[in-house]
């Protein structure tokens, strides 16, 4: 196992968010970690890389528990995160946001340079030097793809990719993840869009007020139009 | 026009140093959120130790390198500290970083003088730089023509390394998003120690390069420090830019200052500061600020008017207070006075701070104003003492109401920086207005009149007074407005939503702490029979901070109890000691590190504990829906 | 219901920041006695539309009418005298006070006497906090500190303080966030109880569907800054543009959809 999530319960305050959440990912693989607004898919990934204060419960990263360690080293063990508000760094222009997330290659882990990155995410080698914060949604959704894989990461938690994001530019989202991918990172990818879910991953999660409430792939998903009814539409 | 020309040269020359300090404290603020007020203190040891360097090294490297190394030092000093002290307190409130690190400037300038002696010291003319340049028939130091050039060296080279390198883009990014850069595999803490360094490091160099033009002194840190607050809160905290135009535009405020106000150059600093905050109040380059952490601690303990048998209980415990005089002899009676009147001057701080959660880091300016407003009544409208102890204290009520209009338009490290350079604008009111206030030599001859003359006398009108007072802040505090004002402490969004103009509260609590202390000040004119500058310093408006964090900040009856137990022991502790800055430093930095709920803080929670707590939270239940 | 002149009335309400538009063009109308839902993906509007609504945001353009009266561009504070009361997302309270002294702070506010410096408040105002901490049904709630309550009765406590200018509007942000899932039902049930008996017009905004269309009398749905359907919650759940936004745009989804379209 990759990654291995057993009894995680998370709070912010005097708010009770996560409860006992149960999650595994190959090596290699793609799930998909599905809910709506606010059912606690962002504080899973912000429990798992060490942003969450008030953690409970075990987590194993390549075998290693890893839920007591501070952020930076969970990463540097080859975790990357991306976050969903994008939080890209606007003073800062394009080569040195990926300047911030760069990291000694790791062995065994699939190697990234700015070149690679460039022609992955074509419109980012368009605009090296320009900053952050003028940059559009999908450009800086890109950017901080980029910039986490800068880290040489093997697994990804992706939050959210396709927020608010054209179609377009969705379509390029999924390009980006099956080519990382194909290159040999495992990913977690949060999401509302079943849609777009269904074009990546190999598994399905889905979490509803805190709690995993089904989890399978992605046919078994497909077959109990029930269960997405519940959980996912409106 | 060449003497203007070369007046504008001085100022330029005087900004280097400025700006280095200033940009060093922002690039601490920028990543730490810490504003450090040893920031003098590491100016001024780079001051000391270039000093000892200089003398010893000879020739032009023996020089240039003895202020390299000097700055270098003292930055290995500011990582320990860093690594010892600010590690551990960076997530308290930032009333208590500021006070830890001002508990270390007063440990070094006592170190100083232990080590290198109480006199001035002048220091080595720059080799290369020793003569004047001629301009029509003016001298201009050739040595400030190197520090004009200087400063914007400095600032292309911290541009450079904020632009070129790793650690610069690590540092911006960090300024901006601490968990992000955590989040990317980043080791906050040596970015948070390198960060330190690099900031002590510019604040030492900014004072070993004073030394051929100024002389070296053990008060030279405070000095500093209040200018750098004015042009960090002119420039904008955090702008590296901002520290280099502010540090310009005071410098040259000062130089020309001089010219049109010679008596009160100050003033016109302190206009330009009211002007830029009331248009930008984050500064010039500054970027407003997220909401500022909560001053005081959070208490969970409600506080509540006193029972009928607290009541009773003090009021007994009053009346023993007043028999002193039947058992003591005037000294203590003397000293008894002294510690009423201090104990008026906390709990109105207290009321500022720990009710309004507005901390301010000046409030010895009102006690001051309270004390000369008394003097200029007695002696110069020569009217009765009862009168004047009655009217003197509204100096301090109309200086809080103009302070205190500006200074409640910020909160957190602004209010706190903004306060100190009010006070510090004061007390140079003070000491320069020769012909009005006496400057230095003070007004004396302030003696009560008959009926209060006698020690015993005075001690029960210090007592009467300090026990009224007291009552009526602590009626505020449990009153409608007491609550609007704990409110804004607590949730200025709550109260803004309710319909509270939180401004307006602040700023009559700023009024009401003002005159009450000046109410204080108004007593210990008399009770000293003089008035001085000091009355109004930076170390007095930090004795009521620690009076107050001593006490308690999260209780009621704090202030009380911190004024007596600190008073007693801080004039106990002087008569002992000739270091009493040294070990008072290290009695603060110990409250905020071990023992940051003071006194009646620590007797509250285990009276608290010892009832039995009720059980908290309720149970979140809920069915798991979902097949699976 | 219908008294000709709306309770709150928005037209045209537009903001962008630094070119993009973060609400454009919004405009909607609310009943006294009405319980609205603002939903829509993150980022869709939410938060801006209602922070200007309260007066903590001021808007490019378009106006804010309530009962009558414009309150574009006014204070927070100054919405509130109008009779709009506020809940938050996450709970703004007083955490060193008593629950009554917190809805204390509220009426003495209400009623004007905050520049009272004498009277104890304790005396002042009693019965009437007792009163609305008994309608939320938090009675035995009085003297405890506020900071020591759980999630849940946080929310109700804000409910109360909301309630305490006799407001003819709530604005509640994510009213039932953070709470569990029965403490919700409990929590909206409340809600649309007192709107219904003081005639009280509610917005809200919530990620809780199941809360949203059990409760909403009328929902608003937004997607990046614009309103794109607006109506009953049978209206709006039949709506195929808001049933794309929240399940994807694909095309698979409509192969399956018929099978089974229970909630």
């Amino acid at each position: 196992m990759k990654l291995s999530v057993s009894n995680l319960n998370s709070h912010y305050g005097p708010a009770h968010i996560l409860f006992d959440i149960g999650l595994e990912v190959g090596e290699g693989e793609v799930v998909a970690l599905l809910g709506r607004n606010g059912a606690g898919k962002s504080t899973t990934f912000r429990s798992i890389v060490g942003l969450v204060a008030l953690r409970e419960g075990q987590i194993l990263f390549e075998g290693k528990d890893i839920s007591t360690a501070p952020t930076h080293e969970i990463v540097r063990a080859g975790l990357g995160y991306v976050p969903e508000e994008r939080r890209i760094f606007t003073d800062l222009t394009v080569e040195e946001n990926l300047e911030v997330g760069r990291q000694k290659p790791r062995p065994g882990s699939p190697q990234w340079t700015r070149e690679k990155l460039y022609k992955l995410f074509p419109n980012l080698g368009e605009m090296k030097n320009r900053p952050g914060g003028r940059m559009s949604g999908g450009e800086q959704q890109m950017l901080t793809i980029a910039r986490t894989l800068m880290g040489n990461p093997s697994l990804v938690l992706l939050d959210e990719p396709s927020e608010g994001l054209s179609p377009k530019i969705v379509e390029q989202m999924v390009d980006a993840i099956l080519t990382m991918k194909k290159e040999g990172v495992s990913l977690v990818v949060s999401e509302q869009n079943l849609h777009f879910a269904r074009l990546i991953s190999d598994r399905a999660y889905i979490i509803e007020r805190g709690r995993i409430c089904f989890a399978g792939t992605m046919a078994e998903l497909d077959a109990r139009p029930d269960i997405r009814d519940a959980h996912l539409s409106i | 026009m060449a003497f203007y020309f070369v007046q504008f040269l001085t100022g330029l020359a005087s900004a280097a140093s400025l700006f280095l300090v200033a940009s060093g404290l922002s690039i601490i603020f920028g990543v730490t959120r810490i504003v450090n007020f040893a920031h003098g203190a590491f100016y001024m040891l780079g001051a000391y130790i270039a000093f000892s360097l200089t003398e010893r090294l000879s020739g032009a490297l023996g020089f240039w390198g003895g202020i390299v190394v000097a700055a270098l030092a003292v930055a290995v000093i500011g990582v320990i500290v860093e690594i010892v002290l600010l590690r551990r307190i960076y997530h308290a409130p930032e009333l208590f970083q500021l006070l830890a690190t001002f508990g270390l400037t007063l440990m070094v300038e006592d170190l100083v003088v232990l080590i290198w002696g109480p006199d001035d010291l002048v220091g080595r003319r720059a080799p290369g730089f020793k003569g004047a340049v001629d301009f029509f028939g003016q001298n201009i130091p050739s040595y400030d023509l190197f520090l004009i050039v200087l400063g914007p060296v400095v600032l292309g080279a911290l541009w450079l390394l904020f632009q070129r390198t790793r650690w610069g883009i690590l540092v911006r990014a960090a300024t901006q998003d601490r968990d992000m850069v955590a989040a990317l595999g980043v080791n906050q803490k040596w970015l948070f120690t390198s960060v330190f360094a690099v900031g002590v490091f510019l604040a030492a160099l900014g004072g070993a390069l004073q030394i051929p033009r100024d002389a070296v002194h053990h008060a030279m840190d405070l000095r500093i420090i209040v200018e750098v607050f004015v042009v960090v809160v002119i420039g904008g905290l955090g702008s590296i830019l901002g520290a280099f135009v502010a540090a310009v535009l005071v410098s040259e405020l000062n130089a020309f200052g001089i010219l049109i106000f010679p008596t009160i150059s100050l003033i016109l600093v302190f206009l330009v500061m009211a002007v830029v905050l009331v248009i930008r109040p984050w500064g010039l380059f500054g970027k407003k600020e997220a909401p500022a952490r909560r001053t005081p601690g959070l208490t969970v303990i409600p506080w509540r008017p006193l029972t009928s048998v607290e009541r009773l209980a003090s009021v007994v415990a009053l009346a023993l207070v007043a028999m002193l005089p039947f058992i003591a002899g005037n000294y203590a009676l003397t000293v008894g006075a002294e510690i009423a009147i201090f104990v008026i001057f906390a709990a109105s701080l207290h009321f500022l701070m720990a009710v309004g959660g507005l901390a301010s880091f000046g409030h010895a300016a009102y006690f001051g104003l309270g004390a000369y407003g008394v003097a200029f009544l007695a002696k110069m409208a020569g009217l009765p003492m009862i009168v004047c102890i009655l009217l003197g204290p509204l100096l301090g009520a109309l200086g809080a109401a103009v302070f205190g209009a500006f200074a409640v338009q910020l909160s957190g490290v602004y209010f706190a920086m903004l306060t100190l350079a009010f006070a510090q604008i004061v007390w140079s009111i003070a000491f320069q207005w020769v012909a009005v206030t006496g400057g230095d030599n003070g007004i004396l001859g302030l003696w009560p009149e008959k009926w209060a003359a006698s020690p015993s006398h005075f001690y029960w009108l210090a007592l009467g007074v300090s026990a009224f007072v007291v009552s009526v802040l602590r009626l505020i505090t449990f009153s409608p407005f007491g609550y609007a004002l704990r409110g804004m402490r607590d949730s200025p969004l709550r109260s803004e939503s309710i319909g509270i103009n939180g401004k307006r509260i602040q700023w009559t609590a700023f009024i009401i702490a003002g005159t009450t202390a000046g109410i204080g000040g108004a007593l210990f004119a008399y009770l000293k029979g003089s008035v001085f500058p000091d009355n109004m310093g930076i170390s007095l408006s930090v004795d009521a901070l620690v009076m107050v964090l001593l006490g308690g900040v999260e209780t009621v009856p704090g202030a009380i109890f911190g004024a007596i137990v600190y008073k007693a022991l801080n004039i106990w502790l002087v008569s002992q000691t000739d270091w009493s800055k040294l070990v008072l430093g290290i009695f603060i930095v110990l409250i905020v590190v071990v023992f940051p709920k003071g006194i009646v803080g620590v007797v509250e929670s285990v009276m608290q504990r010892r009832r039995a707590a009720a059980p908290k939270a309720a149970a979140l239940s809920a069915k798991m829906e979902g097949a699976q | 219901m219908s008294l000709g002149v709306s309770l709150l009335s928005v037209e045209g309400l537009s903001k962008s920041y630094g070119g993009i538009h973060a609400v454009r063009s919004v405009s909607f109308m609310l009943q006294a006695g009405e319980i609205l839902a603002l939903i829509g993906p993150n980022g869709a509007g939410k938060s801006t539309c209602f922070d200007m609504l309260n007066g903590q945001n001021v808007p490019d353009s378009g106006r804010i009418t309530v009962m009558g009266g414009e309150t574009t561009g006014r204070k927070p504070r100054e919405v509130w005298r109008l009779g709009v009361g506020r809940t938050f997302q996450i709970t703004a309270t007083y955490p060193t006070m008593t629950v009554r002294e917190n809805i204390q702070v509220a009426l003495v506010s209400h009623h004007r006497r905050l520049y009272d410096f004498w009277t104890p408040m304790m005396s002042i105002e009693r019965g009437e906090a007792d009163r609305l901490l008994d309608l939320v049904g938090m009675a035995g709630y009085a003297e405890r500190p506020c900071g020591e309550l759980a999630y849940g009765d946080l929310k109700r406590l804000e409910l109360a303080i909301a309630l305490a200018n006799q407001p003819k509007l709530l604005l509640m942000d994510e009213p039932t966030a953070g709470m569990a899932p029965r403490e919700r039902v409990e929590l909206m049930r409340l809600t649309a109880k007192i709107a219904r008996e003081q005639s009280i017009g509610v917005l809200f905004t919530e990620h809780d569907m199941d809360v949203v269309f059990e409760h909403a009398d009328r929902i608003l749905v937004l997607n990046r800054g614009s309103l794109i359907a607006q109506g009953s919650p049978a209206e709006v759940r039949a709506n195929r543009e808001v049933q794309a936004i929240y399940l994807g745009e694909g095309l698979l989804y409509d192969a399956v959809h018929r099978e089974g379209a229970s909630a």
